[in-house]
């Protein structure tokens, strides 16, 4: 259990002062006290989640960015075949470049150059390749802002119809309503 | 000229039942047209009767083509190799469950399956006629109309029955040996029941349209129809990618490959429509959104048919190249533009009856879910044609494998789980700020508690290098889960104490009662909960493992926990096929746990090889290992080893998803109570004179 600090506790009123100041004083040095431990937490907490980083293995991430040329479909690293012709010698040809120093793109742009565009797993090259990420990227945005619009212009409609409604209603009426919309949208 | 009956008798059943059908589609039309004005009045000219036999021929294809379907498997099991397709598709020594299975395994079959299935689901509706004369008859005569089609391709384009010319052979080719397991024989028939059954609700819905039916009561009657397909096409799917994860051994379940996607996309639209129809049923909302919903799903089935079948794209598994897909280009025509002008034509009919209220109501909640789904549906096909767009602007093809639907549909995914907490939480019209208050706390708790924990345990994207993306999505798919499953327990919590307070029962008999008084509601939470599981097993997938050692008698292999050492490798054969196999004692933690025995078969008949994999499955992983074949320079065979954390998450899931489903599908105990009481019970009224 934490324990308030002695010069954090509420003053008692045989301090001799107001009962009013002591009301102002006590919530104050509590909000300063729960501060203090939230800034301590989260220091703490930010410290163990930070500790601990991996480096990732670019032949892992390289491989898996890849396809079998063996017409299997699969990923390169997962390419499982027995006897499969391409998967043995294009790994080779992976270990190969990357240990000769190239980057990530220059490794890529190598085998594309040798296998063509499709040994690419995901279409990564630029230019038109680009519209394969940004067009499901904008649906998806234009559809939820769209959705939200549509949402708010429906309600500014029914509000105004409501009103209306709402006026000509009696209690008696709208009771029966209410009791009408609660069995009619119970599901 | 040898004589062959039973292919010459499904020569004719074909025939027969495309002749039903058309008389079915042409005699119900004109009985439906010469009725068009005079709904209601009694006018006895024969389009009763003529309808009637309209009906029943339609009833009499579903024998006929019963009888097509059993000559083929006849002629399998009896080895008749000169019938072209089950020279291709089996051999003597294959296993009689999979010459059963021969019947879907290539592309005539298949199509006879998908006909047979249509014939049998339009059995059953013309059967149940009495539920609505009227929009029976219209949606009989529709699918009258799609059963034609497939029909016409059985006897013209892929007849099943075609005889191989030459001399019989004394063996067949045999069948492709990755569908001989035993899965293989329940997935591509329940595959089928949910594409070919979303022909029902699309039939209702388009016979609905046509005529103007009063109401929202074609969405009561087509409900079940609805569910029952999704349901199929659930457990389709699932049992599928359960297949894929046992046989074909590359550690995975789901490549994204086209065919998968070409399932997965009506799943979509018919999870979209099975929400939006609520809001239909409930406010009279969203009415051309719904038949758009119901048409597309039936068309995108249709289209996931042309594109396993006609090689546009391709595919692992897609069958054969054929010209047949010209026919689906006609068919996808036809019935979009039938389903475009009938719904100008009637569209004043679909008005919505309300607004939508207010940002935070279910009505909204609905929408979004829509929506979601629906950018989903898109991403799933925009990824799947690409490719024959990209080679139309760039001049060549390119690949969209499982890196781009992962990275694309993992956002996607992750706002829909969050969608599936919250939307349940919200009232119908509005919610109000207390509501929400008394709804959200205990879920964002859960959340907040859930977060800290995982960043606690060592979940921490920023430190995962290469595998910060799927860290990430982890991370937020178990917080969110959290808040999800929290949310939904409260749900019950609540109800159930409610009826504790009305009825005086324990907290248990009191969650029997409450689920029983409302299944549809609580059954609708328990799918949500077997989707929020089924997230938890995928997001599972960022801590996969594996290594891959050639292994000897007696070598060792540690991966995680797990020691693998092995005890002996042998091979074996049997009639069917040759098999090599390796014995491996598995320790965990240094206690023997199990042995597995990771397996290769060579199939005598086709020539071809595939992996049976040794899986030993606990809640918390799979570890799953595989013969990858033998090392001819050493030949010691060559052992990998996966450990799939999580993964029995998603069959559990799936399971749960299942059970939900059919707890929705069963009645209400009030309203059966309800009509019980209604009939003894005086009417309210009399008691309050008396």
């Amino acid at each position: 259990m934490f324990r308030l600090p002695q010069e954090l506790k509420p003053r008692s009123v045989s301090d001799g002062e107001s009962a009013k100041a002591e009301a102002l004083a006590y919530p104050e040095a509590k909000r300063h006290w729960i501060a203090r431990w939230t800034a301590a937490t989260m220091v703490c907490l930010l410290a163990v989640v930070m500790l601990g980083a991996t480096p990732g293995s670019r032949f892992d991430k390289l491989g898996h960015e890849m396809m079998c040329a063996c017409g299997c479909g699969q990923i390169l690293l997962e390419c499982n075949h027995v006897g499969c012709p391409d998967s043995d010698r294009m790994i080779g040809e992976l270990r190969q470049q990357i240990s000769g120093g190239g980057t990530d793109a220059a490794v890529l742009n190598w085998f594309v150059a040798k296998y063509g565009p499709p040994i690419l797993a995901a279409p990564i090259r630029g230019g038109f390749d680009n519209v394969a990420w940004i067009t499901p990227m904008a649906v998806f945005l234009f559809a939820i802002v769209g959705t939200g619009f549509l949402v708010v212009i429906w309600k500014r409609r029914t509000r105004g119809a409501a009103v209306t409604v709402a006026g000509a209603l009696d209690a008696a009426t709208a009771d029966a309503m209410r009791e009408r919309i609660r069995r009619e949208t119970e599901y | 000229m040898p004589s062959h009956p039973m292919p010459e008798f499904g020569w004719f059943s074909l025939l027969l039942a495309l002749g039903l059908s058309c008389y079915t589609f042409v005699f119900g039309s004109v009985a439906l047209w010469r009725t068009r004005r005079r709904v209601g009045v009694a006018v006895d000219d024969g389009s009763g009767r003529l309808g009637e036999t309209a009906r029943r021929a339609g009833i009499a294809s579903f024998i006929v083509l019963s009888c097509a379907a059993f000559a083929l498997v006849w002629a399998a099991f009896t080895n008749d190799y000169s019938v072209s397709y089950i020279l291709h598709h089996t051999n003597r020594a294959l296993n009689p469950a999979y010459k059963f299975a021969a019947l879907w395994s290539g592309q005539e079959g298949s199509l006879l399956l998908w006909a047979w299935l249509l014939s049998m689901y339009g059995f059953v509706l013309r059967v149940r006629h009495k539920v609505d004369v009227r929009l029976s008859a219209f949606a009989s005569t529709i699918l009258a109309g799609i059963q034609i089609f497939f029909l016409l391709l059985l006897n013209f384009a892929a007849p099943p029955f075609s005889i191989q010319p030459g001399p019989v052979a004394a063996d067949g080719f045999g069948l492709n040996p990755l569908l001989q397991y035993p899965e293989m024989v329940m997935h591509p028939p329940l595959l089928y029941l949910g594409y070919v059954g979303f022909s029902v609700p699309f039939a209702f819905a388009l016979g609905a349209l046509m005529m103007r039916y009063p109401g929202e009561k074609w969405i009561h009657i087509t409900r079940r129809w609805t569910m029952v397909t999704w349901l199929f096409l659930t457990c389709g799917i699932f049992m599928g990618a359960h297949w894929a994860y046992s046989v074909l051994g590359w550690g995975g379940y789901w490549g994204w490959d086209p065919v998968e996607n070409a399932s997965l996309m009506p799943w979509l639209t018919g999870t979209a429509f099975l929400h939006s129809v609520m809001m239909q049923e409930k406010r009279g909302m969203m009415k051309n959104w719904n038949v758009w919903l119901i048409f597309s799903t039936f068309m995108l089935t249709i289209l996931g048919t042309l594109l396993t079948r006609s090689g546009i794209v391709s595919s692992v598994h897609a069958f054969a190249q054929s010209d047949i897909g010209n026919w689906f280009y006609g068919f996808i025509i036809v019935i979009f533009a039938v389903c475009l002008f009938t719904f100008f034509k009637n569209r004043d009919h679909l008005k919505s009856e309300n607004r939508l209220e207010s940002l935070v109501s279910r009505e909204s909640s609905f929408l979004f879910n829509n929506l979601i789904l629906l950018v989903a549906c898109f991403t799933v096909l925009w990824g799947t044609l690409f490719p024959i767009l990209s080679e139309y602007v760039q001049g060549s093809k390119v690949t969209m494998g499982a890196p781009f639907y992962n990275r694309v549909n993992i956002p996607i995914g992750v706002f829909l789980l969050f969608l599936t907490g919250i939307g349940p939480m919200l009232a119908w019209r509005s919610t109000s700020l207390r509501s929400m208050r008394r709804s959200f706390v205990l879920p964002v708790v859960a959340m907040v508690v859930a977060l800290v924990t995982m960043l606690s345990v060592g979940l921490r994207p920023w430190n995962a290098g290469d595998d910060a993306r799927a860290t990430w999505f982890s991370l937020i798919t178990f917080t969110l889960a959290a808040g999800v499953i929290t949310a939904i327990a409260a749900e019950f919590l609540r109800g159930a104490a409610v009826v504790r307070t009305q009825t005086g029962k324990n907290l248990a008999a009191s969650t029997v009662l409450l689920v029983r008084r409302n299944t549809r509601r609580y059954g609708g939470y328990l799918v949500h909960f077997g989707i929020v599981v089924l997230f938890i097993g995928i997001a599972g997938g960022a801590f996969n493992q594996s290594s891959e050692q050639e292994m000897g008698y007696r070598d060792q292999m540690t991966l995680g926990p797990f020691r693998l050492v092995c005890q002996s490798f042998t091979q074996d054969s049997n009639p069917n096929y040759d098999t090599e196999y390796a014995l491996l004692d598995v320790y965990k933690y240094g206690k023997k746990i199990t042995q597995l025995a990771p397996e290769r078969r060579f199939y005598k008949a086709s020539q071809t090889s595939s992996t049976i994999v040794a899986l030993h499955s606990t809640l918390e992983s799979d570890l799953y290992v595989i013969y990858e074949g033998r090392n001819p320079d050493t030949d010691k065979p060559i052992i990998k080893v996966f450990i799939n954390p999580l993964m029995n998450w998603i069959w559990i899931g799936v399971l749960i998803v299942v059970l939900g489903t059919l707890l929705a599908l069963v009645p209400n105990m009030a309203r059966s109570a309800a009509r019980a009481r209604a009939e003894l019970e005086p009417p309210v009224a009399e008691v309050h004179h008396v």
